[in-house]
C-alpha cells in the first residue's frame, strides 16, 4: 500500500494505482472521457489532469502512477485552468448539436462542459466535419461528434475481443472507424453505446425516440440468456424504450448482450392481450372467465396422469411454483421446464449450476468447454472468459473445446475433437489435454446444452464429472464444474423440481397424444406439430409465437418487464426483477392467471399475494431466501451425476442456429428480425 | 479531399498475392523479428506490397485485399494494419501515377524556391494541384513536409530518389527525361558533390603539410 494526500486528505491505495484511483479513493471527482475503470488506459483526453506537488506541470492523472507520499492537488487554480483549455479544444471540432443529439442529457462531454467549457467560443475557423461510419443495425454513427477518446477501439479489442474498430489517418484527419463499412460481428457491440462519452455511438433502434428525462427506471433481469445480466429498463408511459445494464461485478459487470438490450422492441409487437378459446376450430375472443370455464368443462372427468404441463424458457419462478403446485392439485405428476430435452441429475444443486461463479472464472488457469458456443449461449459470460484469457497472458490460460467448431470464439482455444469420444480419451489419458488439465491448480470445464439435450447427456454428464473429479476440477476449495445455461427459467425450474414426478412423462412424453390436456406456459421452443392432434393445449404466455397458434385456449400473460419476478441464474444466483409497465389488454401476471384458474376448478392455490407465493417458494427450496448473494458450494465430497448407458458418437452439435432469433420476444423484435438479416443471413449481393 | 476518404470510393482489386520477388523480402524482414512480435512487420511489408505494385501495375499503392493479406501473414487483426497504412503518408492507399513527385514546401526549400519546383511540375505535368495526377496517369503530385535535405534545397523526390538543389527549368528538364522513360542521376542538379559547398570546397583548401 501507498500512502498518497489528495487536497490534504491522507489515503491508503495499492502499489501501481494511479492518481485517479487515489484520488476517487479521496472521494475526489476528476473529470476523464477516455479512461475507463475495465479497459486499458490511453491517456489521450487529457481532461483528468491533476497537479502534484513538485512536479513541473500538471499530469494526466489516470495513466500516472502514485508514488509514497505523493500530494495530489485536484481543485487549484493550474488545475482548473488547465482543464477549461483542454475543455475548449474538445468544443473546437464538436458540433454545437446537443437539441438533435441523442445523447443530449446523459453525456459526459455536456456534463463536463457544464465545468469546464467557457460561455463563449474564440474559434473563428471552419470546424471539422467527419464522414459517418456504417457499424451495422444497432450503432448509429454522428462521427463529427467523436472527441477520439478510443474507448470504442479499446472494448472493441479488448472486451469485445472483435477487433474491427481502428483510428486512420492522423492528426486532424483522424477517424474512428473500421474502415471496410461492415456490421460489426459482436454480440456486445450495444456497449459500445453506453461506453462513447458522447453522441457519436448511439443506439439505432432508439434514435430520437426519448429524453432520458422523461424515462422512468425500473430495475429488471434479463431474461434473454441465463446469465442474468442485471438491467434497468427505461420505460416512458406504458412503453419499455430501452434497455441498459446495471452494474453487478459478480455477473455481467457493466456488459450486456445485444439480445437482451435490443429485443425490447420485441415487448409491443405481437402481444397476447386477451384470452382466446377454439370453437369448432376458430379462435374467439372470450372474458377471463369463460376461458377458464372452457378450461375446466374439458378438464372435467380427465384423469390427472392424462394432464400435461410444460414450462418454458422466459418464465419466473413465482409462475413456475404455481404451475407445479396447480399441477400437483390436478393429480398429474407430468410436468417439465425442459422443452429442449435436457436431461440433469437433480440430486445435487452442483450437478446442473455454473459451480465456479461467473466472477471466479477469473481464478481459473485452464478451460474445458464440452458442447457449448459461451459466444453465442452467454455472451457476457464469455467476456469474462476472454478477460481471464488476456490476465493470464500468453498461453497461461488453456481453453479447450469438444464441440462443433464455430467461428472466432474471440480467445485462442485448441479444438479437442467434435464428440464424446474427446471425454473417453482425456479420461484414459491419452489426449494430451488431460495433461493440462491436470497440471492445473484451478481447472474449470463448462458443459454448455450441446451436450445435455442428446439422449446420452446423462451418460456424458456422469463422465464429465468424472473427468473433473480426477483431474482435480472439483475438489478441496475449489469447483470447477459448471453447466453452461442458456434458458433463463432453467435453474429455478430445476430448482422448484419443475420434472415429471413418479410415473410423469417428460416434455417429449407428453407429445403425440401422451396427454390429453397440455398446459403450456410459455413453451415455445419445439415443434408444435409434435402435438398429438387429439390433446386439448392451453396456452399461457406474452406472445403469439409458435404455440398460440397451435393453442385451444390462450391465456395471456405477462413478459419479464411487466412482472416483478424472481429468476435464477446459471450459476444458481436468484435475482429479482421488477415491473416496469402494466401488462397490455387483459394481460395479467403468471401467477395470477394460474392462482385465479385453480379457484375455478376447486383447487385453490394457498397465496393470495406474491409475498405468500414467495414465502412458498423459499419453503419449497430455500435457495430462495437469499437474493442476489450466492454460496459457495464444496463439491468435492460428491458422488457425482447418476448416469450409465451407452453414449453415441455423435457430435456435439450448436444449441440454436441463430442467436437473434431464440425467444418469443426476439422474434417478435423487430430490431432482432433485422440483425438476424444482416448477421445469420446475409443475402449474397451480387457483384457489381 | 481527404487522403483517406472512404474505401469504397476506391476501385480496389479484388485479389492480392506476393510474387517471389516479395516472397524473398519478407522472408528476410521476418526473419528479423521473434515469432510472437511479428507484428513488428507491418511498416516493411505495406513497403514490400507498395513496390510490388509498382513492379506490376506501374502504380506503387497499397491496396486493402494486400493490407488484409498482411494482417494473415502477421496474424493481426487488419484494421491494424489500415491503421498504420493510413498513418504514413508514405503509403499510397489510392492508385497514383508512375511517377510520384513529392515536393518539400517546408521553411528551407520554401525560401530557396520550392514555389518554383510546384509551378514547374503543374506546369510540366497538367496537374492542377496537390494530391491529384495527370491526365496521362504518369505523374502524381504530393506537398510533402521536411524531407531533411535543407542543405540542397529545394527538393523534389521522385519515388525514392532525391532530385536537389532545383529551379523552375531543372525541375520542367528532369520531367521531360521522366516521361521519355529515363531516370536521371539523383542527388544535386547542379555543381555540387553530395552536400559540399556549391562550385567546390571553400574551406581547408591549403593542405596541412603546407602549413608547416
Amino acid at each position: 500500500m501507498v500512502k498518497v494526500t489528495v487536497d490534504g486528505i491522507v489515503v491508503d491505495v495499492p502499489n501501481g494505482s494511479s492518481a485517479l484511483q487515489a484520488c476517487e479513493a479521496a472521494g475526489k471527482e476528476i473529470p476523464r472521457f477516455c479512461f475507463h475503470e475495465r479497459l486499458s488506459v490511453a491517456g489521450n483526453c487529457r481532461m483528468c489532469l491533476v497537479q502534484v506537488v513538485r512536479a513541473p506541470k500538471p499530469v494526466a492523472s489516470c495513466g500516472f502512477p502514485v508514488a509514497e507520499g505523493m500530494e495530489i492537488l485536484t481543485d487549484t487554480e493550474i488545475v482548473r485552468k488547465a482543464r477549461r483549455a483542454v475543455m475548449e479544444f474538445l468544443l473546437i471540432n464538436h458540433p454545437l448539436d446537443c437539441p438533435i443529439c441523442d445523447q443530449g442529457g446523459e453525456c459526459d462531454l455536456q456534463d463536463q462542459a457544464f465545468g469546464y467549457g467557457a460561455d463563449h467560443s474564440r474559434y473563428q475557423e471552419a470546424k471539422r466535419a467527419v464522414t459517418d461510419k456504417y457499424l451495422g443495425p444497432l450503432v448509429k454513427t454522428v462521427m463529427t461528434r467523436c472527441i477520439q477518446c478510443t474507448r470504442c477501439i479499446r472494448f472493441a479489442t479488448e472486451i469485445a475481443g472483435v477487433p474491427e474498430l481502428g483510428a486512420v489517418s492522423r492528426g486532424e484527419n483522424m477517424e474512428v472507424t473500421n474502415y471496410v463499412e461492415k456490421a460489426l460481428t459482436s454480440e456486445l457491440s450495444g456497449n459500445l453505446i453506453d461506453i462513447c462519452p458522447v453522441g457519436a455511438l448511439t443506439s439505432k433502434p432508439y434514435a430520437f425516440t426519448a429524453r432520458p428525462w422523461e424515462l422512468k427506471r425500473t430495475d429488471s433481469i434479463d431474461v434473454s440468456d441465463a446469465v442474468g445480466a442485471n438491467i434497468s429498463l427505461h420505460v416512458r408511459g406504458t412503453a419499455v424504450l430501452r434497455a441498459v445494464p446495471r452494474v453487478n461485478d459478480a455477473v455481467n459487470e457493466e456488459w450486456l448482450a445485444d439480445k437482451g438490450r435490443f429485443s425490447v422492441d420485441g415487448l409491443k409487437h405481437r402481444r397476447l392481450d386477451r384470452p382466446w378459446v377454439r370453437v369448432h376450430g376458430k379462435l374467439q375472443a372470450v372474458s377471463w372467465q369463460d376461458a377458464f370455464v372452457a378450461i375446466g368443462k374439458r378438464l372435467e372427468g380427465v384423469a390427472g396422469d392424462r394432464i400435461g404441463a410444460i414450462a418454458g424458457d422466459l418464465c419466473d419462478a413465482e409462475s413456475l411454483l404455481a404451475l407445479k403446485d396447480l399441477m400437483t392439485a390436478l393429480g398429474s405428476p407430468n410436468i417439465d421446464c425442459r422443452q429442449d430435452g435436457a436431461d440433469y441429475d437433480l440430486s445435487h444443486r452442483a450437478y446442473y449450476t455454473f459451480g465456479t461463479t461467473i466472477a471466479g472464472i477469473e481464478d481459473a488457469d485452464a478451460l474445458l468447454i464440452v458442447g457449448s458456443i459461451p459466444r453465442q449461449e452467454a455472451p457476457v459470460l464469455n467476456a469474462r472468459i476472454r478477460k481471464r484469457f488476456l490476465a493470464a497472458g500468453r498461453g497461461e490460460f488453456p481453453i479447450g473445446l469438444i464441440g462443433a467448431p464455430t467461428a472466432d470464439p474471440t480467445y485462442k482455444a485448441e479444438l479437442l475433437g467434435e464428440g464424446p469420444e474427446v471425454l473417453a480419451a482425456l479420461r484414459d489419458g491419452t489426449h494430451p489435454f488431460a495433461e493440462v488439465l491436470k497440471a492445473a491448480k484451478t481447472p474449470m470445464i463448462i458443459v454448455g446444452h450441446g451436450a445435455l439435450t442428446r439422449p446420452d447427456a446423462r451418460a456424458i454428464l456422469a463422465s464429465t464429472w468424472a473427468l473433473a473429479a480426477e483431474t482435480g476440477v472439483v475438489g478441496a476449495g475449489w469447483n470447477g464444474f459448471n453447466v453452461l445455461h442458456r434458458a433463463a427459467s432453467r435453474v429455478a425450474g430445476l430448482d422448484l423440481g419443475l420434472v415429471p414426478g413418479k410415473g410423469g412423462r417428460s416434455a417429449a412424453g407428453m407429445m403425440s397424444g401422451g396427454v390429453d390436456v397440455l398446459w403450456l406456459l410459455g413453451a415455445d421452443e419445439f415443434h408444435t406439430a409434435q402435438i398429438g392432434p387429439q390433446t386439448f393445449v392451453i396456452y399461457q404466455g406474452h406472445h403469439g409465437d409458435a404455440a398460440a397458434v397451435r393453442a385451444d385456449v390462450i391465456l395471456p400473460g405477462a413478459t419479464y418487464a411487466e412482472k416483478s419476478g424472481t429468476y435464477v441464474n446459471t450459476e444458481g444466483r436468484v435475482q429479482r426483477s421488477f415491473r416496469a409497465v402494466m401488462p397490455p389488454g387483459d394481460a395479467r401476471e403468471d401467477w395470477r392467471i394460474l392462482r385465479a384458474f385453480s379457484e375455478v376448478v376447486g383447487h385453490t392455490l394457498p397465496y393470495d399475494t406474491v409475498e405468500m407465493l414467495r414465502e412458498r417458494l423459499a419453503t419449497v427450496n430455500p435457495v430462495f431466501r437469499v437474493i442476489g448473494g450466492l454460496d459457495a458450494v464444496d463439491a468435492s465430497a460428491l458422488p457425482g451425476p447418476m448416469g450409465a448407458g451407452a453414449v453415441s458418437s455423435a457430435p456435439f452439435r450448436p444449441v440454436f442456429d441463430d442467436y437473434y432469433q431464440t425467444d418469443p420476444i426476439c422474434r417478435a423484435s423487430p430490431t432482432m428480425g433485422e440483425c438476424s438479416r444482416i448477421y445469420v443471413h446475409p443475402r449474397t449481393v451480387a457483384a457489381e | 479531399m481527404s487522403a483517406h476518404s472512404p474505401i469504397d470510393q476506391i476501385e480496389q482489386p479484388a485479389t492480392f498475392a506476393f510474387d517471389a520477388e516479395s516472397e524473398e523480402q519478407i522472408a528476410a524482414i521476418l526473419a528479423k523479428y521473434p515469432p510472437e512480435r511479428k507484428a513488428s512487420g507491418t511498416l516493411p511489408l505495406l513497403y514490400v506490397v507498395q513496390k510490388q505494385m509498382g513492379r506490376q501495375t506501374g502504380s506503387a499503392w497499397v491496396p486493402r485485399v494486400a493490407m488484409d493479406e498482411i494482417a494473415r501473414r502477421l496474424e493481426v487483426a487488419p484494421i491494424r494494419v489500415y491503421e498504420v497504412a493510413t498513418f504514413y503518408l508514405m503509403f499510397n492507399t489510392r492508385p497514383i501515377g508512375r511517377y510520384h513527385l513529392q515536393v518539400c514546401t517546408t521553411t528551407s526549400c520554401w525560401l530557396r524556391g520550392s514555389d518554383d519546383v510546384v509551378a514547374a511540375c503543374k506546369k510540366a505535368t497538367g496537374i492542377a494541384g496537390f494530391g491529384q495526377s495527370s491526365a496521362d496517369g504518369l505523374f502524381t503530385l504530393t506537398e510533402v513536409e521536411c524531407l531533411g535535405a535543407c542543405a540542397n534545397a529545394p527538393i523534389l523526390q521522385v519515388d525514392d530518389d532525391f532530385y536537389e538543389d532545383l529551379d523552375g527549368p531543372r525541375t520542367i528538364e528532369l520531367i521531360e527525361a521522366l516521361r521519355r522513360g529515363e531516370r536521371p542521376t539523383p542527388g544535386p542538379t547542379i555543381d555540387r558533390v553530395s552536400s559540399a559547398p556549391e562550385g567546390g570546397r571553400k574551406t581547408l583548401t591549403d593542405s596541412p603539410a603546407k602549413q608547416g
